[in-house]
């Protein structure tokens, strides 16, 4: 009894039941056709989703008005860059992965600056930030694709098993992000921090050291996420970020993380990732248009959230 | 920082001399543009990008967020160009509806205590979807009424300037003078003090929403007014435009703490930017950064500012 209601009382439960109830559902349409192959996609591209959520997931727990919007322009930079860096060679993998992640990282320091430096306010910071870094991206890459060394092209849709292997990757990823915000100082810091700063500076939390580290970490992992799209999408384009801005605080939020901040929760984020693209593949599957689609993809994003909330205003 | 202007003084004046000094460079690089002509040209687009600046500042006026403008000036300029042109009653019922939308959702997020960034997040997904279907591919024509309005030609001083000065003073005597404006502004400012003196917060919060609606359905005929057809992304990029605008001019993201003025002269600054880098002959690569560098400039000099002020 008292096991079912804390299951019940789970911040990520309703993702996944969100995403059960819309396999089920297209796997029901199509008589079961086709349904493994949409859930291996499913893990494919929610691991993308994932990658840039976690980093997100910890921005927004620091607290009203944090949130990182340079997130599509930081992806974009850093795989056109390491993209052409590369050149297509193999031998410059290693390379190529490190200079997107230094370019997240100078990323999030520029963010931080703004915001710490100049105060101004983290939306319209890296709001204006992010328009910065992608007209640098269209400078450095001119509109040219280049094409991703074969290795990494392979390695990011590699499956073993049936499950993709990016996948399993970003499930580890996942496991320790869920270590470091329950476990360690830096995580406890931030959830701290966003529940009342003031409260957690006085407590002797180096409030702005744990800032800058959530704005860099978030950039850097927007840049890996960045690389390994360019990987898998057969090079990087200009506008392969764009819809990362709204679904990486879509599954942040759907995935049972407080906007509000101060509490947060790594297990929805996948819930919210598979929900987000199976809810999309079955309105393709029911032959919805783009209109309908976009319509109904934002009404159920709402009255997830609706549903989610519960609490009613006490006034 | 004692010198003969107060950082009060300077901190107001910030907006237009920021929009003064864009109009100079750009009077200096292009001559020509010195005409009823070309600041007509130069202004025109900035009527609907100031008018979605309103209507994104009176969401930010009660601490919420609007990210879906844009979509839905995009959804009110395809509904302006085909029903409204084709069959009236159905046009003009239908940006009703909008406005009534508008104040449910304010009535949504505030009764289920919501994050306002999320819901409209959602909603500009909705309203996109729906411009799609209104108007599958980019066409339309705008009712010949508003062309007209659009494109008067009025002696003396060119339209886009009286629309803008028209449009700050009545938003500025409505909000900022009223006694209906000011208890409007203290649910941003302090919603607890104001719900005990008796006013229904719910209330409030629609009728905000509701105006933003309302400024946002303006915005969207003005545009269409303008380019005489639509397409469905004719305006998402109004979103950022309109919160960069607010804050421009002045405004504050909590506190209820807005400028009307502020605000238009924000919105005609950062359409006037975007002509301002192309007379430059800007490499295109970079206009769009050079926004950016612009409105990061402008927050840090109002920074420098605001500081100055603390220390006297």
């Amino acid at each position: 009894m008292s096991a079912a209601r804390r299951l019940l009382g789970q911040p990520w439960l309703w993702a996944w039941l969100g995403a059960l109830a819309v396999w089920l559902a297209t796997a029901a349409y199509t008589d079961g056709k086709g349904s493994g192959e949409v859930l291996s996609a499913a893990l494919t591209f929610g691991a993308f989703f994932v990658i840039v959520a976690l980093g997100q997931m910890f921005v927004i727990t620091l607290g009203p008005g944090n949130v990182d919007l340079s997130i599509p322009a930081c992806m974009t930079l850093a795989g056109t860059v390491s993209m052409k860096t590369m050149g297509g060679a193999a031998g410059m993998i290693p390379l190529g992965l490190a200079l997107a992640l230094a370019i997240g990282a100078a990323v999030g320091v520029t963010n931080f600056a703004l915001i710490r430096l100049l105060r101004i306010p983290p939306i319209i910071a890296t709001l204006s930030a992010s328009f910065i870094f992608q007209s640098a991206a269209i400078w450095w890459n001119r509109g040219l694709r280049v094409k991703p060394p074969q290795p990494l092209a392979d390695f990011t849709t590699a499956k073993i098993a049936g499950i993709p292997f990016i996948a399993i990757l970003v499930i580890v990823l996942a496991l320790v992000a869920h270590v470091v915000l329950t476990r360690t100082l830096y995580g406890r810091g931030v959830i701290a921090i966003g529940q009342n700063m003031r409260a957690a500076h006085l407590a002797g939390i180096r409030v702005e050291r744990i800032r800058a580290a959530t704005y860099i970490l978030c950039a850097a992992l927007a840049g890996l996420c960045g690389f390994l799209l360019a990987g898998f999408s057969g090079g990087a384009a200009l506008n392969m970020g764009e819809e990362y801005l709204l679904s990486s605080i879509a599954v942040v939020v759907i995935g049972g993380t407080s906007v509000a901040g101060g509490f947060a929760n790594v297990p929805g984020l996948w819930g919210a990732a598979l929900f987000l693209f199976l809810l999309v593949t079955m309105l393709n599957t029911f032959g919805a248009g783009a209109g309908l689609r976009m319509v109904l993809t934002g009404l159920i994003i709402i009255g997830v959230i609706v549903a989610a909330s519960g609490g009613t205003r006490k006034t | 920082m004692s010198g003969p202007v107060s950082p009060r003084l300077l901190r107001s004046l910030l907006p237009p001399l920021s929009l003064a000094a864009i109009l100079i460079a750009i009077f200096y690089l292009q001559p020509r543009t010195m005409s009823y002509f070309g600041l007509n040209l130069l202004l025109n687009l900035a009527v609907p990008i100031a008018l979605a600046t309103i209507a994104q500042m009176f969401i930010l006026c009660v601490n919420e967020l609007d990210l879906s403008i844009g979509g839905f000036v995009s959804l009110v300029a395809c509904i302006t160009a085909t029903w409204l042109h084709d069959t009236p009653l159905l046009g003009v019922a239908a940006l009703a509806g909008l406005i009534a939308a508008y104040a449910g959702l304010g009535a949504l997020i505030h009764l289920r205590n919501l994050p306002s960034i999320v819901v409209t997040l959602g909603m500009s997904f909705v309203w996109l979807g729906l411009a799609v279907l209104v108007l599958p591919t980019p066409g339309g024509k705008a009712p010949d009424y508003i062309r007209a309005l659009m494109t008067l030609k009025p002696a003396l001083v060119p339209f886009p300037i009286i629309a803008a000065v028209g449009l700050a003073l009545v938003v500025h005597l409505f909000i900022m003078r009223s006694a209906w404006g000011t208890v409007l502004r203290g649910a941003g400012g302090n919603p607890r003090s104001l719900e005990r003196a008796g006013w229904s917060l719910l209330r409030i919060k629609m009728t905000m929403f509701a105006l933003a609606g309302f400024f946002g359905v303006l915005s969207g005929m003005a545009l269409v007014g303008l380019t005489t057809s639509a397409d469905a992304n004719i305006a998402l990029r109004y979103t950022l435009l309109s919160i960069a605008g607010v804050i421009l001019g002045g405004g504050e993201f909590v506190g209820g703490r807005i400028s009307p003025i502020g605000a238009v002269i924000g919105a005609m600054t950062l359409a006037l930017a975007g002509s301002f880098l192309s007379f430059l002959r800007l490499n295109p690569d970079w206009q769009i950064g050079a926004q950016g560098a612009i409105l990061i400039i402008v927050l840090a000099l109002r920074v420098l500012i605001s500081r100055a002020e603390t220390r006297t």
